[in-house]
């Protein structure tokens, strides 16, 4: 796959210009604000969501309509092993996991009657599950406080890494650096793993029985692939990738409550897979950032747009945004089926046809 | 030959009904090691649900089919690659999007072993997993013919190699018996003379294949022998020639007297 | 005993409502095979417009049976296109893609609905008018008998005519005969003259024109409405279908009458079989929980969705194919 023509540089130059990249443009938004450092956050962490989404939905091709709930799995255990709330005050590193496997085995429960069934199914299944974790959430706090119900938990821990917290300002050599900073290299670092783990598992053998059920499930069995396995293998794995996201966005925010895990961040997530790309990582990667930046794009342009016009504000940012989010699932499955970028395969076809076309 | 060791493949009384409709009454066969075995009979005769009781897709109400002498009992499809029998279908069910090497590399599924942990760490055993894959699938790509367009779509590819491709992914499961369900379907005269010396190369390196086909021709210039079905039911079996002069098969192809015919 | 009786009629009243919203998830699903998700979405619009219509009126002096008439029939109106529109944008083009196409789009849609509702009725729950006065028929001749109110006997005795009108549409007309032949094979109804796309449409119309009136029944009984409320009321309706096995009318109406007792039901007495007091001998600390607060219950009326959704997983372990369902799977 590699061998580009027309290729000037060797491989390790990209990869050398888009560190320095990455290392330089926090401080450079720092320059706009720390919010948009903070804001730049959250974008990360909706795109190892959505990349965690798109192992179910773009590779395997099953719709799971609930995803945020693995991510409020992944929050709550975080927030529950790390905070006053039970005294409890974890390192990151061990809850970490400790929340990917709960996800994983929410995962599992939820996955293993339903993958059997026809998709339709999966995605009721999964839209039910996302909305029953949250009334659980809202109501875990009676008799028993488990969850503190609606009031959510607070003064969650921030991380730690190797004896140096990642909350508060530090400061280096003179320089202050604040806490959205150091937590925005921990999730670039973050972000990169699982890039590479999605990439690597889409190029393996099980990535590819993933694409074979996606593509046709009798011919995949007559494979002899396990389909009701490797789709529960997807289904978890997906989770678990939801349940390391939440627990990331619980120790950023230091505040969870049921409010941030409601349907909508599901339909959010999904039109971020489905934007970029069923099944394309870099797609989803993609997908995930214009998305994330839509609601701040829509604040500083429609609404002023809209003053100017109406003499005040019709339609709040917030309702357009979710307005443009359906149009946008809408209108991709109808003319874009394969996302904003062009798969890998068909990438392959047309440096393929160019060549042709040179000789 | 075939009639003296014990068959490859042994089907006993296999009886499907779909609600009252007997699809497949009481059919018994034998298929032999090495043998290329024809499966005819006119349209509706059965022989695509036979094919599908035998892999799993549809469940048996009755009968048996013993593979190397092993009962397969009510098996899944998937179960059914497992021991040993590959599949090809009538409709050609290829993974439409990846590319025809991505297919192939599919189909070596069941005799790979690599995980999830291997994949993600890219241990030393995956990388030899996968370039053995890989080659192995060029390999067969080259075996059945197409091997320049491995890195094409199957979906783009034309129909006559996404015939060949089904069969090359179905090779790469390293089946005991491979089960064509009519190969030739769609195919020129050119095309189909190709495919006579494909399927007689895969014989020949061990492979027993099991062929629905509707052409004649191909039918009897290339089995070995062949077992003919009407209505559900067997009506003959045996080599082309002597099958060809069966009055009850001919009395099914021309059609009319196949009720006198099978009793008589 | 009379709570049992109140919580029947309570839980038929509901199952009424849910049963008309599952036959129209389940003739689609019968149909083209796939669940119409901006379905839930067609009985919140239903109800709305049927709120906006009725206020507007309430002042005109129209007898409020007319009122609630021609509310319902505007919501009916609105509905249909609705529905129409949602298999124009999602269904029909997409019905050779992947079957995730549809899906998606019909989710796309849904969230488009939800919040252009949430433009013109407002972010609040709304108070539906109660136009017609509510009057409680006592079941018994005790003070604690159980009641039945002429809002629950109007919407059973409604549901029960749409029933019985979509049955004989479906079994008694050449439009239903169409339906049923296409569900069967659409390539084979095609053939013989049948106008698929046409059939397809008018399933989808018959559907939507159901959850109008649905959604005039909810709010009608609950007397109050949501931009969200389709979600729920859907994933239940949905799981109706599901339980009585979808693609089958009659399953839709016993799913939907089950579903509402078992919510019910569920509301009714979980929480009192749950009580921490009552169970303060099981586990360690339950007595402890019983002493700092008597009517805490592990789960009390705040879990009344969750029934639904336990019933589905239920169903689709051990009877995916449903009550009176057969086919399941994927066919090969």
């Amino acid at each position: 796959m590699s061998g580009a023509q027309g290729r000037r540089f060797p491989p390790w130059v990209g990869v050398v210009l888009v560190t320095i990249a990455l290392v330089a443009l926090p401080f450079a938004l720092m320059q706009a604000g720390t919010a948009w450092v903070r804001i730049t956050n959250f974008a990360i962490l909706f795109v190892i969501l959505s990349i965690g989404l798109n192992i179910v939905v773009g590779f395997a091709g099953l719709l799971d309509l609930g995803y945020i709930a693995f991510y409020a799995v992944g929050a709550y255990v975080y927030a529950l092993l790390a905070s006053p709330f039970f005294g409890l005050h974890w390192p990151f590193w061990a809850i970490l996991p400790i929340g990917a496997l709960v996800a994983c085995g929410f995962g599992v429960l939820l996955g293993a009657p339903t993958l059997k069934l026809r998709g339709d199914y999966l995605a009721i299944v999964t839209l039910g599950f996302g909305e029953i974790v949250r009334i659980l959430l809202n109501n875990l706090s009676e008799p028993f406080n488990l969850t503190n119900g609606p009031k959510g938990i607070s003064s969650i821990d921030p991380v730690s890494v190797f004896g140096l917290s990642l909350g508060g300002t530090t400061k280096v050599a003179g320089f202050a650096i604040p806490d959205a900073v150091k937590y925005y290299f921990l999730l670039i670092v973050l972000l990169v793993a699982v890039i590479v783990v999605a990439l690597r598992l889409q190029n393996s053998r099980i990535g590819r029985a993933w694409e074979a059920i996606r593509e046709d499930e009798v011919a995949a069995r007559a494979m002899g692939i396990d389909t009701t396995r490797v789709k529960l293998l997807a289904f978890a794995l997906g989770a678990a990738f939801g349940g390391v996201a939440g627990g990331l966005f619980a120790a950023i925010q230091g505040f969870i409550s049921p409010e941030s895990f409601v349907l909508n961040e599901s339909v959010m997530v999904l039109a971020m897979v489905v934007l970029g790309g069923m099944g394309n990582v870099w797609g989803v990667v993609l997908g995930a950032l214009l998305l994330s930046f839509a609601p701040e794009l829509l604040r500083y342009t429609i609404e002023p747009a809209q003053r100017a016009l109406f003499g005040k504000s019709l339609v709040d940012s917030e309702v357009l945004r979710m307005l443009l989010f359906g149009a946008a699932m809408v209108a991709m499955m109808r003319f874009r089926p394969a996302g904003l970028l062009p798969s890998a395969v068909r990438k392959r076809e047309l440096a393929r046809l160019a060549q042709d076309d040179n000789a | 030959m075939p009639e003296a060791a014990a068959p490859l493949l042994a089907a006993e009384g296999i009886t499907r009904r779909f609600g009252g409709l007997a699809a497949l009454t009481d059919v018994s066969f034998g298929i032999g090691r090495g043998e290329i075995y024809g499966l005819i009979g006119p349209n509706g005769a059965g022989k695509t649900t036979l094919f599908n009781v035998l892999t799993g897709l549809y469940s048996l109400d009755a009968g048996v089919f013993r593979l190397d002498g092993k009962t397969m009992g009510s098996v899944m499809p998937d179960q059914v690659a497992t021991l040993g029998i590959a599949r090809t279908f009538q409709n050609i069910r290829l993974f439409g999007n990846l590319s025809a090497l991505e297919n192939v590399m599919i189909g070596r599924h069941l005799r790979t072993r690599a995980g999830v942990w291997g994949a993600v760490m890219r241990t030393a055993a995956t990388r030899a997993e996968e370039a053995e894959t890989e080659a192995r699938a060029h390999a067969l790509l080259e075996f059945v013919g197409i091997g320049e367009r491995a890195n094409d779509m199957a979906r783009n590819l034309p129909y006559g190699a996404q015939r060949r491709l089904e069969i090359a992914r179905a090779l790469a499961t390293e089946p005991k018996l491979l089960a064509l369900d009519e190969p030739a379907a769609g195919m020129n005269a050119t095309e189909k003379q190709s495919l006579r010396r494909l399927l007689e190369t895969i014989r020949a390196s061990g492979t027993t294949i099991l062929l629905i086909e509707h052409d004649m021709r191909l039918v009897m210039g290339l089995c070995d022998r062949v077992l003919v079905l009407n209505h559900g039911r067997r009506i003959a079996e045996g080599a082309p020639a002597d099958v060809q002069r069966d009055p009850t098969v001919i009395g099914a192809y021309l059609g009319g007297t196949h009720r006198e015919a099978a009793t008589t | 005993m009379d709570t049992f009786l109140q919580q029947v009629v309570n839980g038929l009243t509901l199952g009424a409502v849910y049963a008309v919203v599952a036959l129209g998830y389940t003739m689609v699903y019968g149909i083209v095979q796939l669940i119409n998700f901006a379905h839930g979405e067609v009985v919140m619009i239903g109800c709305m417009v049927a709120f906006t219509v009725i206020v507007a009126l309430a002042s005109a002096g129209l007898p409020p049976m007319l009122v609630l008439a021609l509310g319902a029939l505007a919501a009916i109106a609105v509905c249909m296109a609705v529905g129409y529109g949602i298999e124009r944008v999602a269904y029909r083009p997409l019905r050779n893609a992947p079957r995730l196409a549809p899906l998606i789009t019909a989710i796309g849609l849904s969230i488009v609905l939800q919040h252009l509702a949430l433009l013109v009725w407002g972010r609040s729950y709304i108070a539906f008018p109660q136009i017609i006065e509510v009057k409680l028929y006592r079941l018994g001749n005790a003070e604690t008998s159980a009641t039945i109110s002429n809002v629950q006997i109007a919407i059973v005795v409604a549901s029960a005519v749409m029933m019985a009108a979509l049955l004989a549409l479906v079994y008694r007309t050449r439009m239903g005969i169409a339906m049923r032949a296409t569900s069967q094979n659409p390539a084979v109804a095609g053939l013989m003259g049948i106008d698929v796309n046409r059939t397809i449409a008018q399933t989808f119309l018959i559907g939507a024109a159901l959850g109008a009136v649905a959604g005039v029944m909810v709010g009608a009984y609950y007397g109050i409405a949501h931009y969200q409320m389709g979600f729920m009321l859907g994933l239940k309706a949905f799981s109706a279908a599901v339980l009585g096995g979808i693609g089958n009318l009659a399953g839709a109406v016993l799913g939907g009458l089950l579903m509402g007792l078992i919510e019910a039901m569920g509301a009714g007495y979980m929480g009192d079989f749950t009580r921490v007091c009552t169970l303060d001998t099981l586990l360690p600390g339950f007595a402890e929980a019983c002493a700092s607060n008597p009517d805490a219950s592990l789960l009390g009326s705040n879990y009344k969705d969750v029934y639904a959704f336990i019933v589905l997983i239920l169903v689709l372990v051990f009877r995916p194919s449903g009550l009176l369902g057969e086919r399941v799977g994927d066919r090969a």
